[in-house]
């Protein structure tokens, strides 16, 4: 699943996951019929509104073996909420369906340490990063320190830390525009801190919370860019972009 | 306190106000900050930590499906004790009885341990009223009464004061409500303790009323707990000759083993001590010692209604420790008056609502999305208390109550829009064409770090972003059409 957001706004993310996973040799498929998770409805109170994406996200993704996602609170609400939706639609089957599809759905990183057991991804990145545990990878899914592994094995990458890592960004979806003022409040707080990390690149595992801080980066001026992790573990030396990679014996995987 | 809560704006309003107060900004990140530091060092001491949580919350659970047998085993107990036992429906029921236990003995004052429950029912308010003054005798309660100020927290209610504040306070009110602080008093902490002493032990000796609330109710022993830091609390339980106490009725434990479990949580939690100073206990009367009546209010005021909510009940395990308010980043920031209730932060977020009802205050109906829900309160909470969970659940309860209003509000249309264009892949195909039209139409925006380019001040509700943030513009192909035009990347 690459999730609404990076499929409308962040396609060079779905890209690199696409590339990253093909070159641990994964078959890689992006069913079509794949829109939104539900996150935004069920997280501002509009349960039945979320109903029709549970629904579309169980029929486009029941019988692949994994779905990843490049996203710890789009991978969080599929384990955590699409079973409080579908309780309250009052629909068994679709309730088996989530049943079905919900222990096998990963964020990146869980997926890749996890699923397929590797920390060193072949990636080179020769940059100064700080990275960004984003709260739903954080305390919804306890990612724990699984993308530091696969940053801290990235060849030419120095990772440092980033002050207060584990505070919120601000973002919290609507959050960010019906509380404008204190997501931008605590939005300052932590750019203030990825700039005193010295960083050039903060990393994350979201591209919902890469844009808040980003944001307000890049409306400072403040000269450091933000990129999420599949983008780092995807780059290789010489390469720029995404490569097709070659497809072998493995577990098929929709994206 | 004449100051109250009545009339607060919604909470995303009263933030603004709030965050624009650098005094206040500082104040509450060194104090949050701090508390933090503290808890977090002394709860890693505990190797089952998690166990205690998991015990406390068992605990309470087993008590609120039982809550009506519990009561009554402690009213008898009580009752057996030489307690009277009074049942207040609400708080205007509640703060009659207080105020005619206190009139009954012709008293104009009271000396008042800390006390959560009082401030919710308005209980100084009430007295007030009724010609009755009421002395908090809590150090922080002390200088949010005189400084004619509301509390922001539930354990430290003037957090959002600092010292030279509070030495102001002290300089100017004392005098006016009985011994003056000294002419010479400093912002020192322990000299600004030494006027509160000063100040406060003459109320402790001339007062006949004392009114408490109680951290916990243990059913089978008739035993009221307070659990408390400076002493000011063993000093109003023991000294006036009568003692009221209101207690709500979430606070009662089956036994008296059940402390084990929660006075190990409580001070870990909240003022990040292995073990509070002070815990006094007590069972009705104890002839000769101590007051010689005792009166225990067991208050509803919407806790039965919580605990008719099925995802809402678990709020009621709360044990008022503070510990979400200490880690939320929201409430860092805002501070706890923005919540416009005693209970502020994470806890008040859910706690208003379900005592409250969603439906018919805007106020009430804000503080659900007062939050980020960045999970922070539920992985501190001593009594796991799912809060990122229940604040989602009443945002649909409040979202429901709204379902079919004519005209319908603005974010339920845009919300209903994009779950329709979500709800289909072909009709987010073509909205991402569209989209992708407005990034070829605006190639002229300032460059981002990453090569992209930035869009510009957006229209309203896009200006609630824009005005602090910038956004990329959008990508002139989607990945969906980057997928069909190079099928899967291979083309």
């Amino acid at each position: 699943m690459v999730t609404c957001v990076n499929d409308a706004m962040y396609p060079e993310t779905g890209k690199a996951v696409v590339t990253l996973l093909r070159r641990l040799g994964v078959e890689v498929d992006f069913p079509e019929a794949q829109t939104c998770c539900g996150q935004p409805m069920v997280n501002t109170g509009y349960l039945d509104e979320a109903v029709p994406l549970v629904r579309n996200f169980v029929n486009t993704f029941d019988g692949y073996d994994a779905v990843v996602t490049p996203s710890g609170s789009c991978a969080g609400s599929v384990r955590h909420q699409h079973s409080l939706v579908a309780r309250r639609a009052g629909d068994r089957a679709l309730e088996e369906a989530v049943a079905r599809t919900s222990p096998c759905s990963y964020e990146l990183s869980e997926f890749l340490v996890d699923v397929l057991g590797v920390e060193d991804v072949g990636a080179y990145f020769p940059h100064k990063v700080t990275y960004h545990p984003t709260c739903h990878s954080l305390r919804m899914l306890g990612v724990g320190d699984r993308p530091l592994r696969l940053l801290q094995a990235v060849r030419g990458l120095k990772l440092v830390d980033l002050p207060k890592a584990e505070e919120c960004c601000g973002f919290g979806g609507t959050f960010a525009l019906k509380n404008a003022e204190t997501s931008v409040a605590m939005g300052s707080d932590k750019a203030r801190h990825v700039r005193e990390s010295g960083a050039e690149v903060l990393v994350a595992g979201d591209n919902s919370c890469l844009t808040q801080i980003g944001g307000l980066l890049s409306r400072q001026r403040a000269g450091v860019r933000v990129m999420h992790l599949a983008e780092v573990l995807a780059a290789t030396e010489g390469s720029t972009g995404h490569s097709a990679g070659h497809p072998v014996d493995a577990a098929e995987v929709g994206a | 306190m004449t100051a109250t809560f009545v009339g607060m704006p919604a909470f995303p309003g009263a933030a603004r106000t709030a965050l624009a107060d650098t005094q206040l900004r500082q104040n509450l990140a060194h104090a949050t900050g701090t508390i933090r530091t503290k808890r977090a060092r002394v709860v890693g001491e505990v190797e089952e930590w998690e166990e205690l949580r998991l015990a406390g919350a068992a605990i309470k659970d087993n008590t609120l499906h039982h809550l009506d047998e519990h009561l009554l085993r402690l009213e008898e107990s009580l009752t057996e004790l030489g307690a009277t036992v009074h049942w207040a429906r609400d708080a205007e029921e509640a703060c009659r009885i207080v105020a005619e236990v206190a009139r009954g003995h012709g008293v104009d004052e009271v000396v008042k341990v800390k006390s959560m429950a009082t401030q919710e029912i308005g209980l100084n308010e009430h007295l007030a009223e009724e010609g009755i003054l009421a002395w908090e005798t809590d150090l922080a309660e002390l200088i949010v009464q005189l400084g004619d100020d509301l509390p922001s927290h539930i354990l430290v209610p003037a957090i959002h004061r600092n010292r030279a504040e509070i030495r102001e306070i002290f300089r100017r009110e004392m005098g006016k409500v009985g011994r003056p602080a000294p002419e010479d008093l400093t912002d020192v902490p322990a000299e600004l303790a030494g006027a509160a002493r000063l100040h406060l032990r003459e109320k402790f000796l001339r007062a006949k009323v004392g009114v408490s609330g109680a951290n916990f109710a243990v059913a089978d022993t008739g035993t009221l707990v307070v659990v408390e830091s400076e002493g000011n609390g063993r000093m109003c339980l023991t000294l006036p000759e009568v003692l009221v106490s209101v207690v709500g009725v979430e606070k009662v434990v089956p036994t008296w083993g059940d402390l084990d479990v929660f006075l190990q949580l409580l001070p870990r939690s909240s003022t990040g001590e292995r073990m509070n100073p002070y815990t006094s206990t007590w069972a009705g009367i104890s002839p000769g010692d101590g007051p010689q009546e005792v009166h225990v209010v067991l208050l509803d005021n919407g806790r039965t209604k919580a605990l008719a909510d099925t995802v809402g009940r678990q709020a009621l395990r709360c044990i008022r420790c503070s510990a979400c308010l200490n880690v939320c980043p929201v409430y860092e920031r805002t501070g706890g008056h923005a919540y416009g209730s005693v209970y502020p932060g994470p806890i008040g977020a859910i706690l208003n609502p379900l005592l409250k009802g969603v439906g018919h205050d805007d106020q009430v109906d804000s503080l659900p999305y007062a939050s980020s829900l960045c999970g922070a309160c539920f992985e501190v909470c001593p009594v796991r208390i799912d809060i990122p969970e229940v604040l989602v659940h009443l945002r649909s309860q409040v979202v429901d109550t709204h379902r079919g209003h004519k005209p319908p509000k603005p974010e339920a249309v845009a919300m209903r829009t994009a779950a329709w264009t979500l709800g289909d892949a072909r009709r987010l195909g073509l909205a991402e064409r569209a989209s992708g039209l407005v990034g070829r139409l605006t190639r002229r925006g300032r460059a981002l770090p990453g090569g992209r380019r930035a869009l510009g001040r957006l229209p309203w509700p896009g200006s609630l972003w824009s005005d602090a943030r910038d956004l990329p513009q959008p990508p002139t192909e989607s990945f969906r059409a980057w997928w069909k035009r190079t099928s899967g990347g291979r083309g």
